[in-house]
């Protein structure tokens, strides 16, 4: 099963860090990377630029309105993701689990909805 | 059971549903994932078989029958889903019918403890894993556990169906967890089985075998977690605890067939084997050093046994046992049994105190041990008119009639002279 792992954190928190404590995250992030790689279960993922940089989208009575920032104001925002193919859900927490991200955000698993 | 040619064929497809039913859902679901098109796969097949046994006879292997239908039934209904989706799970799942039908005069493994497992998975809401073993192990609907978990039965079954869907969905694995995740997995399995023994349990005259059973079968699963789990304290204590219970069935009715409170029972009538077996188990648990919940209630049992021995129950130890499983759980429940021994070692009032500290719980109004609970301390301190009213709550929220003729008894000894009739 597909499943794709959401990395939501404190992106300010994020962005304020020293560049030591970004490198060291960032070689954990590779990594991890590299393990999912290796195992077999990576079909993806990628780094976010944070909400200042976001744009919402929507058509309302037929007109586009372009709105700036993130969808929803939350604490913690989406900064990353993985896109895996692992055997269940056990598989899927664990690999979650192993991400940087879960120990100084939230991991969400979503399964992949196969069209 | 017999099988005879006049016994009507819905009673011997009713006999193997009561039997197999989490055994079938448990290996259907064990290979689809799917656990609610396990069920409606089975469900299928029952109606097939009170279609085609009456012409065709009872086969020789109706759970084997059963299950062979009930997996055609669930590839067909996958085809029917395929649209877009990768085959090669259907694939699968037709050679594995191939399979079993290849096998099918052998017998079906045992998979619900698997199965238990998924749905006491740390995905799935925790309040709802309990219902869900109750509803996929053996079948019950939503409304019998909803009764049993005090849920109104439409927010029950919706959370049932929402349950189910997850563990298809979210991709949720139908095996035993690995040894690291084992034990923490193992409380909310441990629950479920206690809540399958308590509702077999609910029947004390036995007068309907589907629940009488159910009080075997958790007793049975306790044994099936022991045996995988023999260093597990608290799956001992749930055992103890059951064992305890089962010991006391005949002594809670008269030859009349009224019910009986443990203080008034004939400890002649308890059934020393399962006490001694149930005594050495907690013994077991006990030097493993982790107390919990279930050992807790199995030393409460106890407690009350030893008076078989000496005369009369131990009431400071059992009011020292409530004190600490008040502390652990919170429980509405156990604050009712912890006022009652607090009246028994010290006064009536006292224990009414105790029993008002948790009166403003919602959930008791429709709680019928509360109010005969309740009733029980008023009429000790003398307030009849309390008493008889909060039996009359009593009496109108009993399911058993010998309960119900016991709550009305009392409720005639505290009753004005005028009130009890012409």
């Amino acid at each position: 099963m597909q499943y794709l792992l959401m990395i939501y954190t404190d992106e300010a928190a994020m962005l304020s860090q020293s560049e030591a404590e970004t490198g060291q995250i960032l070689a954990a992030y590779g990594a991890y990377t590299e393990a999912m790689t290796k195992a077999g279960v990576l079909l993806g993922g990628n780094r976010l630029r944070p909400t200042t940089a976001t744009t919402t989208v929507r058509v309302a009575d037929g007109k586009t309105q372009v709105l700036n920032g993130p969808y929803a104001e939350t604490k913690e925002q989406l900064g990353g993701y993985f896109l895996i193919d692992v055997p269940d859900l056990d598989a899927a927490l664990s690999w979650a689990a192993r991400c940087p991200g879960a120990s100084y955000g939230t991991m969400e698993v979503r399964p992949i909805w196969v069209m | 059971m017999s099988r005879k040619d006049d016994e009507p064929v819905h009673a011997i497809a009713e006999a193997v549903a009561r039997r197999s039913y989490g055994k079938l859902v448990a290996f259907l679901a064990a290979r689809s994932g799917d656990v609610a098109g396990a069920e409606d796969a089975l469900s299928d097949a029952f109606a097939a078989a009170l279609r085609d046994w009456p012409a065709s006879g009872v086969p020789g292997n109706p759970e084997a029958w059963l299950m062979v239908v009930a997996r055609r039934k669930t590839i067909d209904a996958a085809r029917r889903r395929r649209f877009g989706d990768d085959i090669a799970p259907d694939l699968r799942l037709i050679a594995e019918e191939l399979d079993a039908a290849a096998t099918a005069d052998r017998s079906i493994p045992d998979e619900r403890l698997r199965l238990m497992f998924a749905c006491a998975h740390p995905a799935i809401d925790a309040g709802i894993r309990a219902p869900l073993i109750l509803q996929t192990i053996l079948g019950f609907d939503a409304a019998t556990i909803a009764s049993a978990f005090l849920i109104a039965p439409a927010t029950m079954g919706q959370r049932l169906v929402r349950a189910k869907t997850k563990i298809r969905q979210a991709g949720i694995p139908l095996r035993i967890p690995d040894p690291s995740e084992l034990r923490e997995r193992l409380d909310a399995v441990l629950e479920a089985i206690y809540a399958i023994f308590a509702e077999g349990w609910s029947d004390p005259a036995g007068a309907e075998a589907r629940r009488r059973n159910l009080a075997e079968e958790g007793i049975w699963l306790g044994r099936l977690v022991v045996s995988l789990l023999p260093d597990e304290p608290e799956a001992l204590g749930l055992v103890a605890l059951m064992l305890h219970a089962e010991a006391r069935r005949a002594a809670r009715r008269d030859v009349q067939g009224d019910y009986v409170p443990l203080a008034e029972q004939d400890p002649a009538l308890w059934n020393a084997a399962l006490i001694d077996e149930a005594e050495t188990l907690l013994f077991r648990a006990s030097r493993m050093a982790a107390i919990g919940r279930y050992q807790l209630e199995a030393a409460l049992q106890s407690a009350h046994v030893v008076r078989r021995r000496t005369g009369r129950a131990d009431w400071p130890a059992i009011e020292r046992i409530y004190d600490t499983l008040w502390a652990l759980t919170g429980s509405p429940v156990v604050a009712i049994n912890r006022a009652v021994a607090i009246a028994e070692n010290r006064q009536a009032a006292a224990g009414l105190a105790a029993l008002d500290a948790v009166a403003g719980d919602a959930r008791l109004l429709d709680y019928q041990p509360y109010w005969a609970a309740r009733a029980g301390l008023l009429a000790r301190v003398g307030d009849w008119g309390g008493a008889e009213a909060a039996y009359q709550r009593a009496i109108g929220l009993e399911a058993d009639p010998a309960v119900r003729r016991f709550l009305q008894r009392q409720q005639s000894l505290v009753a004005k002279p005028a009130a009890i009739g012409p």
